[in-house]
């Protein structure tokens, strides 16, 4: 018998705010011990109150425009309740009865084709600490860094048919949400949870379903998929054991999904509205600001470039990178050419990340800069090699660039006086080169335009100095 | 018999409930599991009594966490004079030693406290004095009220730890409030028929000697029926412990505050923590609000107490249309007899039928003569205003 596999994912996403959801603490990103992100409130010391930050309900907003979710104008907080050490308030801050996006959709392309993945709801919660346990000592440290981060839970309709569906889904939310800035997504900022049953084919009943919890990377989240439905198939085929509804997380040393301990996910959360925190009302005029605020989406900056003459592979490159595209199109604004400034980006400006260990979507430089670059090598002021110099130290210590180009005298010398002497002088210095050329070596001119390049300190201008000793040479 | 958890100083002359922080000064709020709890930084309402030249005295025992009904559930003991409980801070009050005291009103305490040793107590307006630095028992409905000698003084103090704070989620500008005393002369006062008949023969003396002092000063007083009142009372007791029980599950021998000795795994902590750090009614209330909140019981009980809360605040504020504010007994008896803690929990629970309706709906309710008062949101000044003008009857 052939069988379906049916899947429905919830997928945590930690939002990138300047501050936790509710406290002033920075995110966990600025951590570097233990323990170093956290205050009264986020450590659940008693008199504090939870204050909203507006930025998490934005990028939530976002998120829900970008999955073409209905958003709730009137949206409420809700306290979780369950004791564990890495909640140090004893309950969870989320969403339960009124979240913030409902009813979405979105389109996945896999080798079979394109489908659509429905969304049933966005919630806004706070992130739970960390637990380290030494097994050396037999204790268990708790680390609060993470308590209180932002983080959004996308939960979608049991839409999937195929593990290949799934990755092409978190692919698609991870390239959308990293574009508009709604998420990092980070190794570990992105968690999911797979909800899995297995039906024969043409059945439109549910199977027995099984869900795997908090899996982050999608190499693991593919074979988890693969072990489960085939763990399924063989109950269901071959008698090997009886399906239970049951939660089990992934081992992935072993390849295989274990039950957890029922008493884990057996638990009463005990719901009720949090009275510290008013409802939420985003009224038409707050969304129209927040969608004002998205990006242009990245296919359709795709396009704009390809019609402006980049090649379709620089403008794949572009295009998956907002950094870029928003170094780029600044650029653009200020007059250079999308050509002029896709090369620098991805020639010049790679190669100095490159130098410097890192990578493309680190490169942070402002528009203004890289454009006089641009704008100062089109025009002669400085010379090509000049202008990758003038790059590398902006991007290395993120100088200004005229008063670099004059510290260090990079103003390309034009002046033909001045060139003509340095070139007499080379020219003298140098009979058996003259000789050379003389003599029909017409290669031995390379050597006299090292020197006079070397004279000028690499800011002649190579045609007129060219011109100037073939001039010479030939009186 | 312990009057101050912590003395702070000598010269002071405004007492702080040991639930309200303070910081560097222990905040036990009389139980074992925070006995030993320093807190960090000081509440709204003790930072805006420093900065306008107030000294606090000190730190004033309470019953764990406020829910009691006048001290007696302690981990410190209760206090009690001439045989009779009373609370530390309205006793302090009452015998000169200080002006006046702040506590936080989290389900009618300090108004029985003032009813009892016979001064006066301002629960303000839900929204209006900060709860930033309360230790939260009931978030949807606590807040810091004053005890003083007369409305006066109450005036003075509130006017200083009101005003809107942004560190308070629920905090409401305070453009929409001031204090300024008016003459009652012309007010009409209604008195709630179901909650007088309730009360014992000398409290119902009280508010009718009342009664007749209003009259006296120019303000009509009227009986009206409020049937919903045993219902609204019922729900305040499910709303109170539900939060109750989720806002102390922080209290967990983990972090800080009390732990046990005797725990093998996590699990272990937790319950030998709280079972030996948690007083009777502290327990009983989160044992009661865990299953009102519970899966099968939420909308039968939690949902449906939301539904009378907003029923409750409907019916005042049909009151209001035709009066100026509302006269009730705070207790049901004159004074009160230490308690068993079984009988202490139930007493307390019945007794919140008094105070239940501005604890629920967040009006303001002022104790004053042994009686209570409660106006329309805002219309705290109305409160003091009626009370003022028979105490200067008195003094005359
Ligand atoms: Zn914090």
């Amino acid at each position: 018998m052939k069988y379906e596999l049916v899947m429905g994912l919830e997928v945590h996403v930690e939002l990138a705010t300047e501050s936790k959801i509710f406290c002033s603490c920075g995110g966990h990103a600025a951590a570097n011990e233990p323990n170093d992100c956290v205050c009264p409130a986020c450590c659940g010391m008693p008199g504090m109150l939870p204050v909203t930050n507006k930025h998490a309900v934005e990028l939530a907003v976002m998120a829900g425009t970008l999955l073409n979710c209905k958003i709730n104008q009137y949206t409420t907080f809700d306290k979780k309740s369950y004791y564990y050490p890495d909640l140090p308030g004893a309950y969870q801050i989320t969403q339960w009865f009124n979240p913030i996006c409902v009813e979405g959709s979105v389109e996945v392309t896999t080798k079979s084709g394109t489908r659509t993945i429905g969304i049933k709801q966005i919630h806004m919660e706070e992130d739970a600490g960390k637990l380290v346990h030494d097994d050396w000592t037999a204790t268990s440290l708790v680390d609060y860094n993470r308590t209180s981060v932002p983080l959004i839970e996308i939960v979608s309709k049991p839409d999937f048919r195929s593990g290949e569906e799934v990755i092409a889904y978190l692919e698609k939310l991870k390239s959308l949400f990293r574009f508009a800035k709604i998420s990092e997504c980070e190794e570990g900022a992105m968690r999911c949870d797979v909800n899995i049953s297995v039906r024969p084919e043409g059945s439109d009943t549910l199977g027995v379903r099984s869900e795997i919890k908090n899996m982050s990377s999608l190499s693991s989240i593919a074979r988890a998929i693969e072990y489960e439905a085939a763990r399924h198939i063989d109950a269901l085929e071959r008698n090997t054991e009886v399906l239970v509804q049951e939660t089990r997380r992934y081992d992935d040393v072993k390849g295989r999904t274990f039950p957890m301990r029922n008493k884990e996910t057996a638990a009463d959360y005990r719901y009720f509205p949090d009275p510290n925190l008013m409802p939420i009302i985003i009224d038409d005029e707050w969304i129209a600001k927040i969608r004002e605020e998205l990006p242009v989406p990245a296919e359709v900056k795709y396009e704009q470039y390809v019609n402006a003459g980049i090649s379709e592979k620089d403008a794949a490159t572009l295009t998956a990178e907002r950094n870029l595209c928003d170094i780029l199109d600044g650029a653009v604004e200020l007059g250079c050419s999308h050509k002029d400034v896709a090369g620098w980006l991805l020639t010049d400006c790679a190669g100095i990340l490159r130098r410097n260990n890192t990578t493309i979507d680190k490169l942070d430089i402002a528009p203004a800069k890289l454009s006089k670059i641009i704008d100062m090598t089109n025009s002669g002021d400085i010379t090509r090699v000049a202008g990758k110099k003038v790059l590398t130290a902006v991007i290395e210590k993120d100088v200004d660039v005229e008063s670099f180009i004059s510290e260090n005298n990079l103003t390309a010398q034009n002046n033909t006086d001045l060139i003509a002497s340095v070139v007499q002088k080379v020219i003298d210095a140098n009979p058996a080169a003259v000789a050379d050329y003389k003599n029909g070596k017409t290669k031995a001119i390379q050597a006299l335009m090292g020197g006079v390049m070397r004279e000028l300190r690499g800011n002649g201008d190579a045609a007129t100095v060219n011109e100037l000793i073939i001039k010479k040479l030939s009186e | 018999m312990k009057y101050y958890i912590s003395e702070i100083s000598a010269k002071g002359s405004v007492a702080v409930d040991d639930n309200i922080l303070v910081k560097g000064t222990p905040a036990s709020c009389g139980s074992r599991m925070l006995e030993s709890f320093v807190p960090l930084f000081n509440a709204e309402a003790v930072d805006r009594l420093i900065n306008a030249g107030y000294e606090i005295s000190g730190k004033t025992n309470i019953g764990e966490f406020s829910l009691d009904l006048l001290g007696e559930t302690s981990y410190f003991g209760e206090c009690t004079e001439n045989g009779n409980l009373v609370s530390a801070a309205a006793s302090l009050v009452a015998k000169g030693d200080i002006d006046a005291a702040v506590n936080t009103d989290v389900s009618g305490y300090p108004r029985r406290a003032a009813a009892v040793s016979g001064i006066d107590f301002l629960k303000p307006t839900y929204g209006t004095v900060s709860r930033y630095g309360i230790v939260a028992a009931v978030c949807s409905a606590e807040q810091i009220g004053v005890s003083a000698k007369n409305a006066k003084k109450v005036k003075e103090l509130i006017s200083v730890i009101a005003g809107h704070d942004s560190k308070d989620g629920t905090s409401l500008p305070a453009d929409s409030y001031s204090y300024e005393l008016t003459s009652a002369s012309g007010m009409k006062v209604c008195i709630i028929k179901e909650l007088f008949d309730k009360a014992s023969d000398d409290v119902k003396k009280s508010v009718s000697d009342y009664a007749d002092k209003l009259r006296s000063v120019g303000v009509t007083v009227d009986e009206v029926s409020v049937p919903e009142v045993f219902a609204i009372h019922a729900a305040w007791n499910i709303l109170l412990c539900a939060e109750f029980c989720n806002n102390v599950s922080r209290f967990d021998g983990v972090k800080y505050g009390y732990r046990s000795e005797n725990y093998k795994n996590i699990d272990e902590l937790y319950v030998n923590s709280r079972t030996e750090g948690f007083g009777f009614i502290t327990k009983a209330s989160v044992l009661y609000g865990s299953d009102v909140l519970s899966k099968g019981r939420y909308n039968d009980c939690y949902d449906k107490a939301l539904r009378i809360r907003r029923v409750a605040l409907n019916k005042m504020k049909e009151l209001f249309a035709s009066y100026n504010a509302v006269l009730t007994p705070v207790c049901s008896q004159k004074n009160y007899q230490p308690y068993e803690i079984c009988d202490a929990f139930e007493k307390a629970y019945d007794e919140n039928l008094f105070t239940a309706i501005p604890s629920i709906t967040g009006l303001p309710a002022m104790v004053t003569k042994g009686v209570q008062l409660i106006a329309d949101s805002f219309c705290d000044a109305t409160l003091l205003s009626l009370a003022d003008s028979v105490e200067e009857t008195e003094v005359m």
